[in-house]
């Protein structure tokens, strides 16, 4: 494959067919994640200072990168205002020392930012706009909680465009117990038991650390600290510990704060380029994008929506889901990951399924988990090279999902730009397209 | 106090053999807010393996970055407790590193002076020097279980002044921010020594000569303070990182320091130093320091003496000498008389007496600069940098105003070759700065202005003829200001149907690097309307903008600077004139240390100039005022001054350094042959009492006729306009504390305290 634009200028002649570049996944950082709130690791942390510090620990660990090359910086936010505003992209690139020439910019989808980022430069440097880019994502749910300042238009309820509990991220997951009632509170539970213990084997394995920044962050009265580790993850927790707590979307109900994902800080980043760069560049990669979806649900039901978006994309790229050996799930809520595997066919404490736990244990930093989850598949792909393809899944407020699908480079079957049964569609897009 | 074993509470010792203990002197400290040493223990393994966890302290006042942490006995209590803490820790092997750090763009900014200054007795200064010694030395002191050295880390964020910086010199590495602009030690400029580790640390760091240059030659070129990267090339800083990530990369760099991943090689240049060269580099600072000085503060010959026993004392020699220069230093007049001038120029200067409501200011949107000459292109190329609004210029003729456009044009041009302004805002700049003959013109002359100047020759009737003009083009709110160093304003302003909008505003040349603006408001009377609110307001807004300090003073002759300097002139050049030899009379007032003498002086600010303000004043005061035969008659003759070779005194004033040796001076052959002088010479020491009473008596006369609200506004004046030496803590001080006030005037000019030992 050629860059597609560099001979295009000429003055006579009809432009050469485009082509399509691999995308691959080269390095992914993220900050420790915090508990948001006063006592938080990051209260008085700014959000972009952690985007730069994501931004800046890319480029210090990857010195084949000349910063200059870097042709845009996407950063996902939510809420796109105070520490998280002024177009957080742009702003986080001139923060973390970034020639003036690279730019940025601002994107949102909710909890799948950060994915959005990836896939939408992704598809920029497919067709050849782009050569490397930064895309992460950032959410300071202390600095801005969920739903301030937002105005939900009023023909969302009073035209039943969605249920008034859509709104309500642990309502839908409530509706979706209600929806697959072989899913209990006692499943749930179980499952996040799972999760923590998977994280704290994960970390006390030396797994999770490799893939932090450390971040100095300031406390009035306090000093300057360093956070080296995850606040969030609550190690030992029991089945029995989870039974007790209370279930605040509905009396009643199965969704409490164990078996979810709670309120965090953090941000993420990671370097992507196509495949050709970083072979100029004698980067690594260490994962190539097979392809994305996104998909719709009804919005009072948004965590079943990594379902459809998984088929979708399975229906696309012709990789059958039993070829898929890893599969990284962000875990909003228990049970719209336990909707997912049982609508798979596969069993709650699979090894396949998050091997290192999931945001449930370590936190979602809503904007900016898509990124964490592709990191920690790369790792699972350097550590397992029999597995050749990978998902990194999550559902979406509003009723959406995301699913991306990617393949190991160190696989046998995978060689970069192969004609292998399931690699991306190479032939031209077509003429002027 | 080198000790193996870590003393749990060092900081205590220092009641064994001072009068004062720590916790006493901390009941004394004045100073507005304390500084906490919180720390915490972090985790250093991430970044290297091997690195182990770090005790990392940091310095904070709990204020805005603008307001700087400093040290003060209270926060050494603070210190104390926390390296007892840390001490424990490190005893214990649960860290094995400490770090020290500042709050957000702040190292620390060293001590407070003001809660220096509430010290009143050797005693207590005494222990204050210590109670330093004792904490700060304990950061480069700690030990390891083992009973080796626990490595320590200062990484310096930002701001690192005098102790502050002394905290980082304490420590066995130091890392600085490349965002760090403000690095040194200024102490001696202000009557102290850096003597918390400072002369006895920094010369075995970097080098003698190195040293010397921070200690003593940055103080005497004008506090030149240094950036991050210029600390870390000279080093002081061990590397430079940049400010983004600033604290976790210098976190990064201790751990790989700590695992052996880095390196950090140093000399000790006491011993790699020979006794001679070490001798020679104190020597010829010693003479830098009198060539400017002639004694006048003696911090600086202290410094250098404690500089010269670094080659060979013993960290406990070393800190106990520092201890009685401190001691002696912190009780002296000198010092007190710095931080008298300190605290004119950093905070009486943003909060200029008098000056009304600055709600009250109006807009400046055009202006008009009056003359197209020197003066008036300085004024338009000021005007236009720092207002960034259109600036029209105008004169009697086309020629004299292309050529005043051009001048301010070329001086942009010559700014941007410099790489002092970017291309944009020269372009920016010089489309701002037009010239006319036709003020009424609607389109290019002075219509809509809201700010006029002249700086135009200086003669009454010439100034009131502006005026008029002006007063029939701009509005009746437009303020009319008048750069005239000498006549009266509401002279000026008489005939105009709206003389409250007229109002002095005196700069001094150069008007680029002097950064004072007398204000002149003028005296309301039954025939005539003074200086409004809304005019004097508008001209502090834009005294403010121009980067200036303005002083309020009223419309008196020559207000207030020129009216001291031409008072002191005047008796030297009486003195010459009566047959005091040239170089006993300009070189009279040499032990004050003034950045210039009286002859250089005048040749700056031009004798057809001094001899007009000198006749303006004999006007007003013919006692105490008189026009030296001698100068009138160098002015007649068209000569720039006295001395032969005398042509850098421009130059060396706009560099702030001062020309020396006027002993060895010849006066110029042309002058000789105009001079007449009689037979009456006086000693050195008569001139120089003759031209302090003089001083004291204009400050006195100065006073009652309430020319200034405050005796403060005089020194600040002369610290701002003229640079008189802020080591004599401006005039009044020395006046004061040499006895001359009381002599010549019967009583002192500030009360006991204010810029003195307080009884």
């Amino acid at each position: 494959m050629t860059a597609p634009t560099t001979e295009r200028a000429t003055a006579q002649g009809p432009p050469p067919p485009r082509t399509l570049r691999d995308v691959v996944f080269v390095d992914g950082v993220r900050t420790p994640f915090g508990r948001a709130g006063e006592k938080g690791l990051y209260a008085e942390t700014r959000a972009d200072d952690l985007v730069v510090r994501c931004l800046r620990e890319l480029v210090r660990r990857n010195p084949s990168l000349p910063p200059e090359r870097i042709d845009e910086v996407a950063i996902a936010a939510t809420t796109q205002t105070g520490d998280q505003g002024l177009t957080i992209g742009r702003t986080a690139a001139l923060l973390a020392g970034l020639p003036n020439t690279v730019p940025g910019f601002a994107i949102d989808r909710m909890c799948a930012g950060a994915m959005t980022a990836v896939t939408t430069t992704a598809s920029g440097i497919a067709a050849g706009a782009y050569d490397a880019v930064l895309a992460g994502g950032v959410e300071h749910m202390g600095h801005h909680p969920m739903g301030v300042g937002v105005d939900p238009n009023p023909r969302l309820v009073a035209e039943r465009i969605v249920d008034p509990s859509a709104l309500v991220m642990g309502a839908t997951a409530e509706n979706l117990h209600d929806r697959y009632p072989e899913i209990t509170r006692e499943r749930a539970d179980a499952f996040a038991v799972t999760s923590q213990e998977r994280y704290a084997a994960a970390l006390a394995a030396g797994h999770i650390t490799p893939d932090l920044t450390p971040v100095a962050a300031r406390h009035t009265g306090a000093g300057w600290d360093l956070t080296t580790a995850d606040e969030p993850p609550r190690p030992g927790t029991t089945a029995e510990d989870l039974a007790g707590l209370r279930t605040p979307f509905r009396p009643g109900g199965r969704v409490t704060a164990g078996n979810a994902a709670g309120l965090n800080d953090g941000a993420t980043a990671c370097l992507l380029t196509s495949s050709d760069v970083a072979e100029e560049l004698g980067l690594t990669p260490r994962m190539r994008m097979v392809g994305f979806a996104y998909a719709g649900v009804e919005p009072e039901v948004m965590g079943y929506g990594p379902v459809p978006a998984t088929e979708k994309l399975l229906a696309r790229t012709g990789v059958g889901i039993e070829e898929i050996g890893a599969f990284e799930l962000n875990e909003a809520f228990a049970v719209q990951v336990l909707a997912f595997l049982d609508h798979l066919g596969i069993a709650d404490d699979d090894l396949r399924g998050n091997p290192w736990g999931g945001a449930i244990a370590v936190g979602h930093p809503l904007a900016s988990s898509g990124v964490r989850l592709m990191t920690q598949l790369a790792r699972h792909f350097e550590a397992d090279p029999s597995v050749r393809y990978g998902l990194t899944a999550m559902c979406i407020g509003i009723g959406m999902g995301g699913a991306v699908l990617w393949e190991n480079p160190a696989h046998s079957a995978s060689t970069d730009g192969s004609d292998g049964p399931h690699g991306t569609d190479h032939e031209s897009a077509g003429e002027n397209a | 106090m080198i000790t193996t074993t870590p003393e749990p509470a060092g900081g205590q010792n220092s009641a064994q053999t001072d009068d004062v203990t720590l916790d006493e002197l901390a009941a004394l400290d004045a100073g507005a807010r304390t500084t906490a040493f919180p720390f915490r223990v972090v985790d250093l393994e991430p970044f290297a393996v091997g690195a182990g966890s770090c005790a990392l302290i940091t310095m904070d006042d709990g204020a805005e970055p603008t307001k700087p942490t400093t040290l003060g006995p209270r926060a050494f209590v603070n210190l104390r407790d926390t390296l007892d803490e840390v001490a424990a820790l490190a005893a214990a092997g649960t860290v094995s590193s400490v770090a020290v750090t500042g709050k957000p763009f702040v190292f620390a900014a060293g001590a407070d002076l003001l809660g220096v200054s509430a010290i009143a007795t050797r005693g207590q200064a005494r222990a204050m020097a210590r109670a330093g010694h004792d904490q700060l030395r304990r950061l480069g002191e700690l030990r390891t279980p083992g009973g080796g050295a626990l490595p320590s880390f200062a990484l310096v964020n930002g701001m690192a002044l005098g102790g502050g910086l002394e905290v980082a010199l304490q420590c066995t590495y130091r890392t600085v921010s490349t965002a760090a602009g403000r690095i040194g030690l200024p102490e001696v400029g202000l009557g102290l020594v850096p003597g918390w580790g400072g002369t006895q640390l920094l010369p075995r760091l970097i080098g003698v000569q190195a040293a010397l240059q921070v200690i003593v030659g940055n103080p005497l070129s004008g506090g030149r303070l240094l950036t991050g990267a210029e600390a870390v090339g000279l080093g002081i800083g061990d590397v430079a990182l940049e400010p983004a990530d600033f604290i976790e990369e210098s976190l990064r760099w201790a751990a790989r320091v700590l695992a052996g991943d880095v390196v950090v090689t140093r000399t000790d240049h006491a011993g790699a130093t020979a006794e001679q060269d070490w001798d020679a580099a104190v020597n010829a600072a010693r003479a830098q320091a009198w060539s400017k000085l002639h004694g006048a503060a003696p911090a600086y010959g202290r410094a250098l003496d404690l500089v010269a026993l670094a080659r060979t004392a013993d960290r406990d020699t070393g800190f106990a000498a520092e201890d009685e220069a401190l001691a002696d230093l912190i009780v002296s007049e000198e010092f007190r008389s710095a931080v008298y001038a300190f605290d004119l120029t950093t905070r009486r200067a943003k909060r200029p007496a008098g000056a009304p409501d600055p709600a009250l200011a109006r807009p400046v949107t055009r202006i008009g600069v009056v003359g197209a000459g020197l003066m008036a292109s300085q004024l338009a190329l000021l005007l236009a940098q720092r207002t960034t609004v259109p600036v029209v210029m105008t004169d009697v003729d086309d020629e004299r105003v292309r050529a005043g456009v051009a001048r301010v044009h070329a001086s942009i041009a010559d700014l941007a070759a410099k790489g002092r302004m970017s291309s944009d805002a020269a372009a920016r700049t010089t489309a701002l700065v037009t010239g006319t003959t036709d003020i009424a013109d609607p389109a290019t002359g002075f219509t809509g202005a809201d700010w006029v100047i002249e700086a135009v020759f200086e003669d009454l009737a010439v100034k009131r003829a502006v005026f008029a003009q002006l007063e029939a083009v701009v509005s009746s709110e437009c303020v009319i200001a008048t750069n005239t160093s000498s006549l009266s304003v509401a002279a000026m302003a008489q005939g105009l149907q709206h003389p409250e909008r007229v109002v002095g505003f005196h700069f001094f040349n150069p008007v680029a690097v002097l950064p004072l603006v007398e204000v002149v408001r003028t005296d309301g009377s039954e025939r005539q309307a003074g200086t409004d609110d809304a005019t004097l307001a508008t001209a502090f807004a834009m005294g403010r903008t121009l980067k200036k300090t303005c002083v309020l003073v009223r419309d008196r002759p020559a207000f207030v600077v020129n009216r001291l300097l031409m008072r002191f002139m005047g008796e030297i050049h009486a003195a010459f004139d009566e047959g005091t030899p040239a170089t006993v009379a300009d070189g009279a007032l040499e032990p004050l240390g003034l950045p210039m003498t009286p002859f250089t002086l005048l040749r700056l600010v031009g004798p057809a100039v001094a001899l007009h303000v000198q006749e303006t004043l004999h006007e007003a005061f013919p006692d105490r005022f008189q026009a030296s035969p001698n100068i009138a008659a160098i002015v007649d003759a068209g000569l720039p001054g006295f001395w032969a070779q005398d042509d850098g005194a421009q130059k060396e004033a706009q560099k702030g350094a001062r020309k020396d040796g006027a002993g060895e001076r010849a006066l110029d052959p042309r002058v000789e042959a105009l001079l007449s002088v009689g037979d009456a010479p006086s000693s050195a020491e008569a001139v120089r009492d003759r031209a302090l009473s003089a001083l004291a008596q204009e400050a006195r006369a100065m006073l009652d006729e309430g020319v200034v609200a405050d005796p403060r506004d005089v020194d600040l004046c002369l610290l701002l306009g003229v640079g008189w030496p802020a080591h004599l803590g401006g005039l009044l001080p020395y006046l004061d504390r040499s006895g001359v006030s009381e002599a010549a005037t019967g009583q002192r000019f500030l009360p006991v305290g204010v810029a003195s030992v307080p009884a």
